[in-house]
């Protein structure tokens, strides 16, 4: 358990090690290094569940005011200037290295298993078609809207972003059309042991 | 629902919206262009006196220009796109403003630290850009062009093919020297002066 809690640590340490060829390219900064750290914050976040003050549990309902700093968060990090002001001002970038895995991360971690299953859906059904007409839109501007970045590469990022929706869009698919693979879950594990108990029993 | 449900859902709201709108400047702007803008035409800034060198050979500096408004653009003379788009607005504004007129003058600096007085020279034939009207110029030194860069907010980066990246904004000094205003990439002063 120690060593995967290390993990934390170990991955955010080499994202930002690595934060100046991520940053270099506009897909990597926003199809990798920001999912990552909020990947980051999220493992952070099955750590600390155990921890998780009962206060915070119970204000949390439904789990709507985390995952709304979630939405939050994220917008904020992928608005065009604050993209630029991550290249251009070092404390913004650090700002950015601590936000996304503690108040995108973090909260995604802890409210999701409170959201039900309908609220789950909603806002899956909500992102993935964003997050592909943002990529859209970044492929077919005509102007740039970082002034870091190359038109080529914000129609690079724009791909970037319309491929990680078809991913995920795949998935949510399968998942909602053909039900998750039993490995998914420990729930999925327990019941697929439990069935073949109930096989075995019946033989 | 609790009051500790309220208060998170509060608060998450009070910061979320604080910062989303600090970030677009109260929900104007998303680019760091705009944001620029916005920031130039609400507080001009007073333009550092940075000596240049134009097509002539001869030396000058932003204060010589007092009492006129000067349209500034940023180019490169191998610039094989977009500077010929911004030269030849500039040729058609100037060659229709009145050569007495000397209120408004014309001024395109080049960032590139490669361009000397004969490429200067060659860009300014091209486009008929004759002094002191229209002065093709360049920064004396890297300090002023670093200088002048800063002020005027541009980021210069490589295009990947030897060449550089920059969107023909227009900017334009005032009178008494202050960048007062950031035109729209793609504003073509030709068809009258803004």
């Amino acid at each position: 358990m120690n060593t995967t809690r290390a993990l934390v640590p170990v991955a955010w340490g080499m994202l930002w090690i690595a934060r100046a060829p991520l940053e270099h390219e506009m897909a990597l900064h926003m199809a990798v290094q920001l999912p990552l750290l909020i990947g980051v914050g999220y493992m952070l976040a099955t750590f600390l569940r155990p921890y998780e003050p009962r206060w915070f549990a119970e204000s949390d309902w439904l789990g709507i005011p985390g995952l709304l700093l979630v939405v939050f968060a994220t917008s904020f990090w992928m608005l065009p200037r604050m993209l630029d002001l991550a290249l251009s001002e070092p404390w913004i970038d650090s700002a950015k290295f601590a936000s996304l895995p503690l108040l995108a991360g973090l909260p995604l971690g802890s409210s999701w298993p409170r959201m039900p299953g309908l609220g789950r859906a909603f806002l899956w059904a909500n992102f993935i078609p964003k997050l592909g007409a943002i990529g859209g839109l970044y492929l077919a501007a005509p102007t740039r809207l970082c002034a870091y970045y190359r038109l080529d590469q914000q129609a690079a990022a724009g791909i970037a972003l319309i491929a990680v929706a078809i991913v995920l869009g795949t998935c949510w698919s399968v998942i909602v059309f053909v039900g998750s693979p039993p490995f998914w879950s420990r729930a999925g594990i327990r019941r697929q042991r439990a069935r073949h108990e109930i096989l075995e029993a019946g033989e | 629902m609790t009051r500790g449900f309220a208060l998170l859902l509060g608060l998450v709201l009070c910061v979320g919206v604080g910062a989303l709108a600090w970030a677009t400047e109260g929900f104007r702007v998303i680019t760091s262009q705009g944001a620029r803008q916005l920031s130039i035409a609400r507080h001009p800034i007073p333009v550092p006196n940075v000596r240049l060198v134009d097509q002539d050979g001869h030396t000058f500096s932003f204060a010589d220009y007092r009492g006129r408004t000067i349209l500034v653009d940023f180019i490169y003379t191998r610039c094989p796109r977009l500077c010929g788009v911004l030269g030849d607005d500039f040729r058609q504004a100037f060659s229709r403003s009145d050569a007495k007129n000397d209120r408004v003058a014309f001024l395109s600096i080049s960032f590139d630290r490669a361009d000397d007085r004969d490429t200067l020279r060659f860009y300014a034939d091209r486009y008929a850009a004759k002094t002191p009207g229209w002065r093709v110029a360049m920064p004396c030194d890297a300090h002023g062009l670093s200088t002048l860069l800063q002020t005027f907010g541009i980021t210069v980066i490589s295009d990947g093919m030897g060449g550089f990246v920059h969107d023909g904004t227009i900017y334009l000094v005032d009178e008494s020297g202050r960048l007062a205003r950031i035109l729209d990439p793609g504003t073509r002063i030709a068809a009258g002066h803004p």
